[in-house]
């Protein structure tokens, strides 16, 4: 049995005799075979003695006993990390961030504790999942939505803890804004209650979120503060009905009003779904296309040039062919005549571009038949999908798989000349790393006020591979902060060069973030190391 | 040229553009899409509740006439449809040569982009149960 660092043998015999104690013999894993379930499916460090791995793993079923939990690591100082249903692949899985630590494994806590259909809120425990909430919203006939991830196996507590996004409406596609209320257990095992519900008997704890005095339920979110065992989300109340419409405009330069219009009709509240950025042109015949006509040997030519070189170019092809350069997809969440009437005014404005087209998407009255939902990409109606797999997954096109992948994933500003400048500097980065070119990549659309790249890094079982494209890419990492753009999220493995980045006025936040850590975890039990934020004695021990 | 690996690029903005009009109107979409209505037993009728809640996601039956882009996909099957093609069905609820220790290491392994299941997921009386329902139609 693996012993976690800085703990000696028979205080770890200890305290895995109080865990079972606390949850029950058969809910404390310590055999290898057992243990080597917790491992990262998607490790970069796969088979490599720096591979973050588990001593044991404890699953509590109540808050009552994930506070015994705690108070026993707390008192042998034994480090532990506290994961929901573990599926947060490519960010960590079910493994820890500092080696050794034992995992506090949330699956058994898996209740639903409220769905309220009149305002519009769930109260759920860390172990359920957004199939489970699905679930038992549809078997009660509730008509409500959850803003789902994709894939949609993880849970609500987890995915919005770590800053994940859906595809609704920007109020609830952002997991973390649509949270209300939680509940923590803090390093000694005492329990907390945030925004209202900190008052005993509150009535609206999942109805306003900031209670009194400072709010601080940001702290516990990509961080080590406490055991987040309760979180209220808000829901949405099911639409009416859901319209989509593409606009595609035909030069490269296009690109950037056609940005600004969207950005203005969705901070007006015209556009209300996620959009899509796309081009017609560039995805012709790839691999991802929506099986459009493969590039003539026109276009192949020109695209085997550097893009830069070629912009003119395709402009000219793209106007010959009638294809669009670039497309944004808007949907509509609504009243199935304001959606058209949005849709008719979201043309209106994109119109201000010459030669802009317009085609109409899906409409449908809401909810969605079964026949409809097989020809829709469910998770934009609520609906949670595990197809996303299908991105690396073996495929005719993809016959030998990977083993997953980590996400580079900086936030650039949502301009249409930031997608050209992110553009310019990823190629010769890449060129530089010898990574695959691109020929023209797009931003995603999960947050209203910036853009998301999204670069796949593989996961592979070649060790030698995993270590160049970690050291690739933490020096893109390094590449985008030089240019302001900063991750939003990320795996492990590159938590701390990440965190490194955020670095205004000698790391003064990341100095506020150890000295809440030193405060409120003094033995440094809670996810040591987790985003960057290591405790007391190990920044020691670093040096 | 030494590669440090395949990039996959902005691939969700491409992706979920893939969802055109309606097509086919045909499919017979559900959440967890199982296979077949026979009897059980309560071991098998558990393994296939088992199967169509962590399973079925991925290894469901492909939707019959579906608009192309994500949504028409189903990564399981697809993936064993290309690893066999055609050798062996690619619906494990199809397969009539799987073994309970060949279900057990993949499920508590994993393969390529399938993660491994825990024992909070999936208890090992689960496994047991998924085991009796995808080898239900063996022959002896």
């Amino acid at each position: 049995m693996k012993i976690p660092p800085g703990v000696s043998a028979g205080d770890f015999a200890d305290a895995i005799k109080q865990f079972e104690d606390a949850v029950g013999k058969e809910w404390v894993f310590t055999s290898d075979e057992d243990v080597a379930l917790y491992r990262d499916a998607y490790s970069p460090f796969w088979g490599e003695a720096d591979e973050l791995v588990a001593s044991a793993a404890v699953a509590p079923d109540t808050v009552e006993q994930v506070q015994k939990v705690v108070r026993i690591a707390n008192h042998y100082k034994i480090p532990i990390y506290p994961v929901s249903t573990g599926k947060d692949l490519g960010y960590g899985g079910s493994a820890p961030t500092y080696s050794g630590s034992v995992v506090l494994d949330l699956k058994r806590m898996n209740r639903i504790l409220e769905v309220n259909e009149q305002n519009a809120y769930a109260l759920v425990e860390p172990g359920v999942s957004y199939f489970d909430l699905y679930r038992y919203i549809q078997e009660k006939g509730i008509k409500l939505w959850v803003d789902v991830p994709d894939p949609g196996w993880g849970s609500p507590i987890g995915n919005s803890l770590d800053r994940g996004g859906g595809y609704l409406t920007a109020l609830y596609r952002n997991h973390f804004d649509s949270h209300c209320g939680m509940e923590v257990v803090l390093a000694n095992g005492e329990l907390m209650r945030t925004g209202m519900g900190a008052m005993p008997g509150a009535q609206t704890w999942q109805q306003y979120k900031s209670g009194f005095g400072p709010w601080i339920d940001g702290m516990f979110s990509q961080s080590n503060f406490g055991v987040v065992t309760k979180m209220g989300f808000w829901l949405l109340p099911q639409p009416d009905a859901y319209l989509s419409g593409t606009v595609m405009v035909p030069k490269h330069e296009d690109l950037i009003p056609m940005i600004d219009i969207l950005n203005w009709l969705e901070n007006t509240n015209c556009t209300t779904g996620m959009p899509f950025l796309g081009s017609p042109l560039l995805s012709r015949g790839g691999p991802l296309s929506a099986g459009g006509p493969p590039p003539d040997a026109e276009l192949t030519a020109l695209l085997a040039k550097p893009i830069a070189t070629t912009l003119n170019e395709l402009d000219a092809y793209a106007q010959k062919k009638g294809v669009g350069f670039f497309s944004c997809t808007l949907s509509f969440y609504g009243a199935a005549e304001a959606n058209a009437a949005n849709w008719e005014f979201a043309k209106e404005k994109f119109s201000a571009i010459p030669g802009a087209k317009f085609v109409d998407g899906q409409s449908y009255k809401l909810p969605l038949t079964d026949e409809q939902k097989g020809n829709v990409n469910v998770p934009l109606f609520g609906i949670p999908s595990l197809r996303m797999f299908s991105i690396g997954a073996r495929s005719e096109a993809n016959p030998t798989p990977g083993n997953g992948h980590i996400w580079f994933a900086p936030i650039i500003p949502r301009t249409g000349e930031a997608i050209f400048e992110a553009n310019r500097v990823f190629t010769d980065a890449a060129k530089e790393l010898n990574l695959p070119v691109p020929s023209f990549s797009l931003p995603t659309c999960y947050w209203e006020r910036g853009f998301i790249y999204l670069f796949g890094f593989p996961i592979t079982h070649d060790i030698e591979a995993n270590k160049r494209n970690r050291a690739a890419f933490d020096r893109l990492v390094q590449i985008a902060a030089q240019h302001g753009w900063g991750e939003y999220r990320t795996a492990p493995a590159h938590q701390a060069s990440v965190m490194d980045t955020y670095s205004f006025n000698n790391h003064a936040l990341l100095h506020f973030h150890e000295t809440v850590k030193d405060a409120i975890d003094p033995n440094g039990i809670l996810s040591a190391g987790r985003y960057g934020i290591w405790p007391k004695h190990l920044r020691e021990a670093k040096g | 040229m030494r590669r440090a690996g395949k990039v996959l690029l902005a691939a969700l903005g491409f992706v979920l553009l893939g969802t055109g009009p309606a097509t086919g109107q045909d499919s017979s979409w559900t959440l967890f899409p199982s296979h077949g209505q026979e009897s059980a037993t309560p071991i098998i009728q558990r393994g296939k509740e088992v199967f169509q809640n962590l399973c079925s996601g991925c290894h469901g039956p492909v939707i019959k006439n579906a608009s192309p882009g994500i949504g028409a996909t189903m990564p399981g099957t697809d993936a064993l449809a290309a690893k066999y093609k055609g050798a062996k069905p690619a619906m494990l609820e199809e397969r009539t040569d799987l073994t309970p220790q060949f279900i057990k290491i993949f499920v508590r392994n994993g393969v390529s982009v399938m993660p491994r299941f825990r024992k909070t997921e999936l208890s090992d009386a689960d496994m047991e149960a998924l085991s009796a329902y995808l080898t239900r139609n063996n022959k002896p």
